[in-house]
């Protein structure tokens, strides 16, 4: 082995104290600092110096790892963040939230339709709930508000009578859909509380009644013979159930007289 | 140096870093919830920019990525007044309650901040100079001028603070 005995630089110092001196010249250099005491006690202080900070922080890394740091979480939120991208694409509204979760167990298409008109139901919800002299634009005691609405969305429409909730029917207005022209309807309680009903085309096969919450708004949404419905208010899960069910019943009464199967609200209990 | 091409290994190779990316970033910030803050960003960008990564060595990697979003939080902040507490009347916050912990604390917040990240990558996370030098993005010469100053830097603040022990000498 050849030995080095070139002059010790303040480079190499570090390089010694941190292991990343070349082996050939280790010898050279712990020779040199048993003569230079000086350098020797600099060389002390660097490693005392790194013992102070392992000391310090060295446990850090024991400590277990906090829930929100844990992958599995954090990639849960990622793939929650692409539900949206996908219902933000088909929304006119993009708003805060996901519902990607609420259609588990239907077709991906179906969770996208479902994702988009809830997206645009919300939407709408949100932004004509704030509005303090035109929340509509055809009010309830106008006789055309209905025949209106069913021609331009395509289908019959129902008002439903909300009033054992203490929700009084404003009115309503035409909104651009997803896939045609979609109703809303606003109703509004003595406090000031505001939900909607909204009603538009949907190339997506039935659902049961599902809740998704985007706090402070929650919807309950269902789709029917190739409509969508999306109860939208506050949210309050217990109180939003019972009056989509309600409205539920009412909108698809004629067609549940002259059918047998099992109504969409009875899934909704069964499975929530 | 590990190599890691499929999916699984480099979510395995992030998960096991985390402890490290943790102690790191405490040490950087001096601040727990700061700190996993900043290590909670870095793992949503790597698993973002998962599919943009070629092999080569997720630990550096993930320590590049912390380093940065560290130097960006303190541009940010340099913009606001300073709120970060200077009392020593905090209680320490886990083990190594003597003096001397708090001393390195505060010796650590007088460095200048890429000086800081050099130090602590190398005695802390055990990185080579070469690593060090990839993650900062500097040549290695660069890497030992910042290790110099800042061992400088830390000596003396921690000699000024004993001026009782001076004396004695």
């Amino acid at each position: 082995m050849t030995k080095d005995n070139s002059p010790v630089t303040e480079d190499e110092l570090h390089a010694y104290v941190d292991g990343e001196l070349p082996a050939e010249r280790q010898d050279a250099v712990k020779d040199w600092l048993a003569s230079h005491p000086e350098a020797a006690n600099l060389v002390a202080s660097w490693r005392s110096q790194a013992e102070s900070i392992r000391a310090r922080y060295g446990a850090v890394a024991n400590e277990s790892v906090p829930e929100r740091l844990k992958l599995a979480r954090l990639s849960q939120r990622g793939r929650s963040w692409a539900a949206l991208a996908v219902a933000a694409s088909l929304a006119a509204f993009l708003i805060g939230g996901a519902t990607g979760w609420m259609a588990r167990g239907a077709s991906a298409t179906a969770t996208s339709q479902a994702d988009a008109l809830t997206s645009e139901a919300i939407g709408a919800h949100r932004l004509y709930i704030g509005e303090v002299r035109h929340p509509i634009e055809v009010g309830a005691t106008e006789a055309h508000l209905l025949p209106w609405l069913s021609r331009r969305v395509g289908t019959a429409l129902r008002t439903p009578q909300l009033d054992e909730f203490g929700l009084k029917l404003l009115g309503g207005r035409l909104l651009p859909g997803i896939a045609g022209p979609a109703a809303l309807f606003m109703y509004e309680s003595a406090n000031g509380e505001r939900y909607t009903v909204y009603c538009s085309k949907l190339d997506a096969p039935d659902t049961a009644l599902r809740y998704s919450e985007v706090s402070p708004v929650a919807s309950v949404y269902w789709i029917e013979k190739a409509y969508g419905y999306v109860v939208s208010g506050p949210a309050n899960q217990a109180k939003l159930k019972e009056i989509a069910k309600s409205a539920y019943e009412q909108m698809e009464k004629a067609e549940a007289n002259k059918q047998t199967s099992l109504p969409a609200w009875l899934y909704f209990l069964r499975g929530s | 140096m590990k190599e890691n091409t499929g999916v699984a290994g480099f979510r395995q190779s992030v998960e096991a870093t985390i402890p490290a990316l943790r102690r790191y970033a405490r040490a950087l910030t001096r601040d727990r919830d700061t700190a996993d803050d900043l290590v909670q960003d870095t793992l949503v960008r790597a698993l973002r920019a998962e599919h943009l990564f070629h092999g080569g060595d997720i630990r550096s990697w993930l320590y590049t990525i912390l380093t940065n979003l560290n130097r960006n939080r303190l541009r940010s902040l340099a913009r606001r007044p300073s709120i970060a507490p200077i009392d020593d009347n905090d209680a320490p916050d886990m083990a190594g309650p003597e003096s001397g912990g708090r001393d390195i604390e505060r010796a650590l917040a007088t460095l200048v901040d890429e000086q800081r990240a050099a130090l602590l990558l190398v005695v802390l996370e055990g990185l080579s100079y070469r690593e060090v030098a990839d993650v900062q993005g500097v040549p290695i010469g660069t890497v030992m001028s910042r290790l110099a100053r800042a061992r400088v830097q830390i000596k003396s603040f921690l000699d000024g603070e004993r001026p009782a022990l001076r004396r004695v000498k």
